[in-house]
C-alpha cells in the first residue's frame, strides 16, 4: 500500500505539473490531492452565493422536472430574510425586471408572490442627453409592458418562499460561508476523489458534482478556480434612493438622463413614489448623499430639467438633422416630455455604492460554473446587470436539464461548455455596448456630442433598429 | 473569451498527428514528437498509436502502457476464458495497469473520446425507446424499474449514464481490469453504487442465472468483436423477458466502412487505436437483422449513426453504410390476430422454418408492430 501512495503521488505531482501547460486552462491554484472521505454527503449541484441569481438557479433547479431525483444544495453566509408581512416603506434598491426574466421567475412560480406583493410596469423609456436636444423614446406598439420594476427585498423574499416550497429538493443553509474548495483532477486516478470538495467556515465538509459559483463580483469561487477576471473600476459611484413625487401621475414611463458626470434614471415604483439611481463622480456622490432633503430634491429636479449644458452649435447642429428625420418621416419626430418633478425623499434612504465593469474569461471548468455577478459585472446605465444573470441561470438550467434527461454526468465539460458559448456571446456583446455608452456619454467635447447627437437622433428614427434592441435587452 | 472550444480536442489530436506525420522520419525506436498544443504522438514502429496530453506522465508510463494494450486485445473474443474472474488480493503489477489505463477510459477527451460522445445518441436511443413500453414513469428516473444487462461494458461508460436514469443494471465484460476500473468510477457516487453491479465474466456464463429477467439487453460496440454471433444473440434473447428490448449500436460492413473504419480512423487519423476492428467481423444491419428475426426478436429501428471527428460529435443518419443501432422487441410469445396472407412474428417457430434470408418477411413482419 506504501508503494501505491508513494507512486500516486509521484504520478499525481508530475501530473499537476503538467496539467495547467497540457490543459491550457491557466494555474489550478488550490489543488491539493484529497484522499477522500466518503462519508461526506455528494451532492448533484451546490450554489455558492444566495443572492438573487444564486437562489433563483436553486429555485430553478429544484423545480426542473429532471431533477427530481436529486440533491442540490444553496450556501447563503448572510441570514434568512424573512418577512412577516410586506413593509410599508419601499426599499431603495430596485431592479428592472425584462420581460424574459419575468418569464424565467414565472416557470418556479415565483412571479406569481411578487405580483402578490408590489411591482411598477413600465411601457416607455424615454433616454436623453443633456448636451443636447438628442432624444430616444423605446415605446411597445402593442401595449405590451418594456419591463417591470420590482424591488430586490421582494424578489428575494418571493425566491424564498418557493425554496421553502420544494425543501426536499434543494437545501438550504444560511449564514455558511465557503472557506477552501479542491478542485479534482481531469480523470480519476486510484483514491482521487472526482468530486469538487467544498470546506465550510464551520469546519464541515461536502462534495458535489458541480459547484456553480453564484457569489458576485468578488466571487471566492472564481478566484479559488484562478480563473482570470478582466476588471476595472469606474470612477463612479451610483447613489440610490426612493423619492416622493410632487403629484401623483400614471407613472409608468422610465427616465434616464445622461448628465457628463454620468446618467441619472427615475423608476417607476408607485403612483407616488419613483426610484432614483444617479451614478456620478465619487465625490459628487458623497456630497449628494450628505446634503439636506431640500437642496438634494432642488439638484434632482435641476439635473433632469435644466438645459444647462446645450451649446448653440449642437443644438442647430441637431436641429439639422431632426428637420432632415421630419422631412423624411414625419411621423417619427419625438417631442422630448420631461420627468414627474420631486418633491420629497425617503429618509434614510439615501445610499451609495461603487461601480465597476468586470468579465470572467471563464464561465466554465469541469464541475465548475459561473453565473450571475461573478461571471460579469456591469454599470448599471442599462438596467441589464441582473437580467444578465437571469439569462444565465435561464441558460445553464436548460442544457443541464437535458444532460440530466441523458443521464450525463452533470459536472461534465460538453454540455457546460454550451451554456459559456451561448452566454459569453449575449454578454459580451451587452458589456461592450454599454461601457462603449457610458465613455461616449462621460465626456462634454463638441466632436463627441455631436457624434452622439447624430447617433442618437438617428437610431431614434429607424425604428426596426429601436425594436432590435428592445427586444435584445428583453431576453 | 469567446469560447474558442469548437475544435474538439479530437480535432487538435487530429491536426497534430497530420503534422507530426509530415514532419517524422522513419526511427528504429520511439521517438517522442511534440507539436506547438504540448501534444504528444509515440511512434515505435509496430505498437499502436496512442495519444495523450500529458507528456511527462506518458514518458514514464509508456512500458506499462504498451504491455496492457497487448492485454486488451482480448476483450475482443468475450468466449476465451483468459482470466479467472475470483477477486485476489491486489497485484503491485495490476496496480500500474489499473494507473495507466484508469484515465483511458474514462479520460473525456482521450482515447476513447468517440465512445464518450457517441452516448449523446445512444442514451436517448434505449431511453426513448423503452419509455415507449410503459405507461408512465418517474420524472427524474424515467427508468426506474427496468433491468437491464450491459454486455461488454468496458468501464461502464453506457452503464452509468443508464444507472442514473433510475435502472438497474448489471454490466458484464470479459476483462478484468475494464471491471475493476468501472467498480472504482462508480464507487464514489453513492447512488450509481447501489444501482449498478459490475461482473467479469461472459454472456453464456450468466445465461442460466438471468434468464428472462431483464427488460432490456444492450450490446453497444460488442457484435463487431464476436465470434459466433448466432449463439450471443440467441443467449440475449435468453436473457429478456418477452416484450423485452434488445440494443445493438456496431459498425456495417461496407467498402465505406473498410475505407473509413479501418483505413482512416485506425491508420491514417488514430481515432481508434490500430487493430480494435476487424473488417470481416462487420455485420451488416440485413445480416443482423435476420439472425435477430430468425430468433424471435422483431426489429423495430434501425438507424444509422455518422461521427465527426473535428466537432467530436456523432448525429443520426439516414445512412447506416458506417456506424449503425438497431433496436429489436423479443415476441411475447401470444397469438396476434392477423390477415391470414401475412406472416406475423408471434409465432416464432415460423419463422424459424422460413427462409430467413427473404427480406420481404422482415418487411412484412415489422409492419403490424407499428
Amino acid at each position: 500500500m506504501l508503494r501505491v501512495s508513494t507512486m500516486a503521488a509521484r504520478l499525481a505531482v508530475s501530473r499537476w505539473r503538467a496539467a495547467p501547460s497540457a490543459a491550457g486552462r491557466g494555474p489550478l491554484l488550490s489543488c491539493r490531492r484529497w484522499s477522500g472521505d466518503k462519508a461526506d454527503t455528494v451532492y448533484d449541484v451546490v450554489v455558492s452565493g444566495g443572492g438573487l441569481v444564486g437562489a433563483a438557479m436553486a429555485c430553478a433547479l429544484g423545480y426542473d422536472i429532471h431533477f427530481h431525483d436529486k440533491k442540490i444544495l444553496l450556501l447563503e453566509a448572510g441570514p434568512k430574510k424573512v418577512w412577516e408581512k410586506l413593509p410599508e416603506t419601499y426599499s431603495n434598491r430596485v431592479s428592472s425586471i425584462s420581460p424574459g426574466s419575468a418569464t424565467l421567475l414565472s416557470s418556479f412560480g415565483a412571479w406569481d408572490h411578487i405580483c402578490n406583493m408590489r411591482y411598477r410596469a413600465f411601457r416607455r423609456m424615454q433616454v436623453w442627453d443633456a448636451c443636447s436636444e438628442a432624444l430616444i423614446m423605446f415605446d411597445k406598439d402593442n401595449l405590451d409592458d418594456m419591463g417591470y420594476i420590482v424591488e430586490n427585498d421582494v424578489i428575494m423574499c418571493a425566491l424564498t418562499k418557493q425554496l421553502e416550497a420544494v425543501s426536499d429538493r434543494v437545501t438550504v443553509l444560511y449564514r455558511s460561508k465557503a472557506v477552501s474548495y479542491t478542485w479534482p483532477y481531469p480523470f480519476t486516478m486510484a483514491d482521487s476523489s472526482p468530486w469538487v470538495h467544498i470546506t465550510l467556515g464551520d469546519g464541515s465538509t461536502l462534495q458535489t458534482k458541480l459547484l456553480i459559483g453564484a457569489d458576485g463580483h468578488n466571487s471566492g469561487v472564481r478566484q479559488a478556480a484562478g480563473i482570470q477576471n478582466v476588471s476595472w473600476n469606474y470612477d463612479q459611484s451610483a447613489v440610490v434612493a426612493t423619492l416622493h413625487l410632487s403629484e401623483a401621475t400614471e407613472n409608468n414611463v422610465a427616465w434616464q438622463r445622461f448628465l457628463p458626470s454620468g446618467p441619472i434614471a427615475l423608476l417607476p415604483l408607485s403612483d407616488t413614489l419613483s426610484s432614483l439611481v444617479w451614478s456620478t463622480s465619487h465625490e459628487h456622490a458623497a456630497e449628494l448623499v450628505g446634503m439636506d432633503e431640500e437642496k438634494f430634491v432642488d439638484t434632482i429636479n435641476s439635473a433632469f430639467w435644466s438645459d444647462a449644458n446645450h451649446t448653440d452649435f449642437i443644438d442647430s447642429a441637431s436641429t439639422v438633422l431632426q428637420s432632415v428625420v421630419g422631412f423624411l418621416r414625419p411621423t417619427k419626430v419625438s417631442a422630448r416630455q420631461l420627468p414627474p418633478s420631486v418633491a420629497r425623499v425617503d429618509a434614510r434612504s439615501r445610499v451609495l455604492f461603487p461601480l465597476g465593469l468586470g468579465h470572467a474569461a471563464e464561465y466554465v471548468r469541469p464541475r465548475l460554473a459561473l453565473i450571475g455577478d461573478a461571471a460579469h459585472r456591469v454599470h448599471p446605465l442599462a438596467g441589464q446587470g441582473v437580467n444578465m444573470g437571469f439569462g444565465d441561470v435561464s441558460s445553464l438550467v436548460h442544457h443541464l436539464s437535458a444532460a440530466a434527461f441523458n443521464g450525463k454526468d452533470l459536472g461534465s465539460m460538453s454540455h457546460l461548455t454550451g451554456y459559456e458559448t451561448d452566454r459569453q456571446r449575449h454578454n459580451t456583446a451587452l458589456l461592450a455596448a454599454t461601457d462603449l455608452l457610458k465613455r461616449l456619454y462621460s465626456t462634454s467635447a463638441a466632436p463627441l456630442v455631436l457624434l452622439r447627437t447624430w447617433g442618437l437622433q438617428a437610431t431614434n428614427a429607424v425604428s426596426p433598429l429601436k425594436e432590435q434592441i428592445m427586444a435584445f435587452a428583453s431576453k | 473569451m469567446w469560447g474558442g472550444r469548437k475544435l474538439s480536442s479530437f480535432g487538435n489530436r487530429f491536426l497534430g498527428v497530420l503534422r507530426s506525420r509530415c514532419w517524422s522520419t522513419q526511427a528504429e525506436g520511439a521517438r517522442l514528437t511534440s507539436s506547438a498544443e504540448n501534444q504528444v504522438s509515440w511512434t515505435p514502429q509496430t505498437k499502436p498509436w496512442v495519444f495523450s496530453e500529458y507528456r511527462i506522465m506518458w514518458f514514464k508510463s509508456c512500458r506499462m502502457t504498451f504491455a496492457c494494450l497487448n492485454r486488451m486485445k482480448i476483450y475482443r473474443y468475450p468466449w476465451r476464458r483468459l482470466y479467472s474472474t475470483s477477486q485476489t488480493t491486489v497485484d503491485n503489477s495490476e496496480i500500474k495497469t489499473f494507473l495507466a489505463l484508469a484515465h483511458r477510459w474514462w479520460d473525456e477527451q482521450g482515447v476513447y473520446a468517440p465512445l464518450h460522445s457517441m452516448n449523446d445518441l445512444r442514451v436517448p436511443f434505449i431511453r426513448d425507446n423503452l419509455l415507449k413500453t410503459v405507461a408512465h414513469h418517474q420524472s427524474g428516473k424515467p427508468l426506474s424499474g427496468m433491468k437491464i444487462l450491459d454486455v461488454g461494458c468496458g468501464g461502464g461508460l453506457l452503464s452509468e449514464p443508464l444507472g442514473r436514469l433510475g435502472a438497474s443494471v448489471i454490466g458484464i465484460d470479459p476483462v478484468d481490469e475494464n471491471i475493476k476500473i468501472a467498480q472504482h468510477h462508480k464507487s464514489f457516487d453513492p447512488v450509481l453504487d447501489k444501482r449498478i453491479e459490475y461482473r467479469a465474466c461472459s454472456l453464456e456464463e450468466i445465461v442460466e442465472e438471468t434468464a428472462e429477467t431483464c427488460d432490456a439487453v444492450v450490446a453497444s460496440e460488442v457484435v463487431e468483436h464476436v465470434i459466433d454471433l448466432e449463439t450471443f444473440i440467441q443467449c440475449c434473447c435468453q436473457v429478456l423477458k418477452p416484450g423485452g428490448s434488445l440494443f445493438i449500436t456496431t459498425i456495417n460492413k461496407t467498402q465505406l466502412s473498410y475505407a473509413l473504419g479501418i483505413v482512416f480512423s485506425e491508420q491514417i487519423a488514430g481515432i481508434v487505436p490500430k487493430g480494435t476492428h476487424t473488417w470481416e467481423k462487420f455485420v451488416s444491419p440485413e445480416k443482423l437483422e435476420s439472425i435477430l428475426e430468425s430468433n424471435g426478436l422483431s426489429v423495430q429501428t434501425v438507424a444509422g449513426m455518422l461521427y465527426n471527428p473535428l466537432s467530436g460529435y456523432w448525429h443520426w443518419s439516414e445512412n447506416t453504410s458506417l456506424n449503425y443501432a438497431a433496436h429489436a422487441v423479443k415476441s411475447t410469445g401470444q397469438e396476434h390476430p392477423v390477415p391470414a396472407e401475412f406472416v406475423f412474428k408471434g409465432e416464432t417457430e415460423e419463422l424459424r422454418d422460413k427462409d430467413s434470408t427473404n427480406p420481404g418477411n422482415a418487411i412484412l413482419a415489422r409492419a403490424p408492430q407499428k
